[in-house]
């Protein structure tokens, strides 16, 4: 994705067929974050106002760090996010992402990650445009087929 | 019609992937940006816009009085999953036992 450019605003939808909660299991259980999010644990109480922490399953760094804003399940989780695998987006402010789940007719439920509030991040934007595709598919394998997307995770 | 059908009926328009490439290059473009290089009326262009829709490959994002139009990847994402890369790692592999059958007769 090197052509294109940062956005302050990103978008990303996926329809799923599972119900609403389990979704939101999918996305709150570090059980299941490490067998689709690049292989880190999710650590929070969801909790507004309490830590949201992406953790590297196999060793204890933390690769994201933010702060819960919202969580009504199984519907919103709204929390801010900053990357801290890199340096540069490390010393950047923090973004926001949203996460929201809508029940779909036929046993579909669509899945919209937005993450913006971008625009002081770009470094964090240039990084993360290509990664919400591979979670949102990857999520998307899991919970249709129980099993992790064979190919490259990242 | 599958999630599939929807997908590949969509890019199977050159003014729709045209569409795609303008939300590639930049994101969250109103429906008058959009249509500013296209020879074609506001309500062709809504159209296009609207399969686009239908098959999950743009979202809409209200901000103010404005509509903005936003570029999702995972439905592309996903047909290469399904189509592409499956039959790519059979071709690698074949070329794998070539390669090893080759090697053991030599």
């Amino acid at each position: 994705m090197s052509t294109m450019t940062e956005q302050a605003t990103q978008v990303y939808a996926v329809f799923i067929r599972a119900t609403p909660e389990q979704v939101w299991d999918a996305i709150t259980k570090p059980e299941f974050t490490t067998k689709y999010f690049h292989g880190t644990k999710i650590e929070s109480s969801f909790e507004p106002g309490t830590p949201y922490l992406s953790v590297a399953g196999d060793r204890d760094e933390t690769l994201v760090d933010g702060e819960i804003l919202e969580s009504d399940p199984p519907r919103t989780l709204r929390h801010t996010w900053r990357a801290l695998y890199d340096p540069e987006t490390a010393g950047e402010p923090h973004s926001r992402v949203s996460w929201e789940i809508e029940a779909q007719e036929g046993g579909v439920t669509k899945l919209t990650v937005t993450h913006d509030q971008l625009e002081a991040a770009p470094k964090t934007a240039e990084g993360v445009a290509g990664g919400w595709m591979y979670v949102l598919s990857g999520l998307k394998t899991l919970l249709e087929t129980g099993k992790p997307l064979s190919t490259e995770s990242m | 019609m599958t999630d599939d059908d929807r997908v590949f009926r969509a890019l199977a328009d050159p003014t729709r992937r045209h569409l795609l490439d303008r939300l590639f290059e930049r994101d969250g473009r109103t429906l008058t940006e959009l249509e500013s290089d296209l020879e074609m009326s506001r309500f062709g262009v809504m159209k296009h816009l609207r399969v686009l829709e239908e098959a999950g490959l743009v979202l809409t994002r209200r901000s103010g009085r404005e509509k903005l139009h936003y570029l999702n990847p995972v439905p592309i994402r996903l047909i290469h999953d399904r189509w592409i890369d499956k039959y790519r790692e059979r071709q690698v592999s074949a070329l794998a036992d070539l390669k090893s059958e080759l090697e053991d007769t030599a």
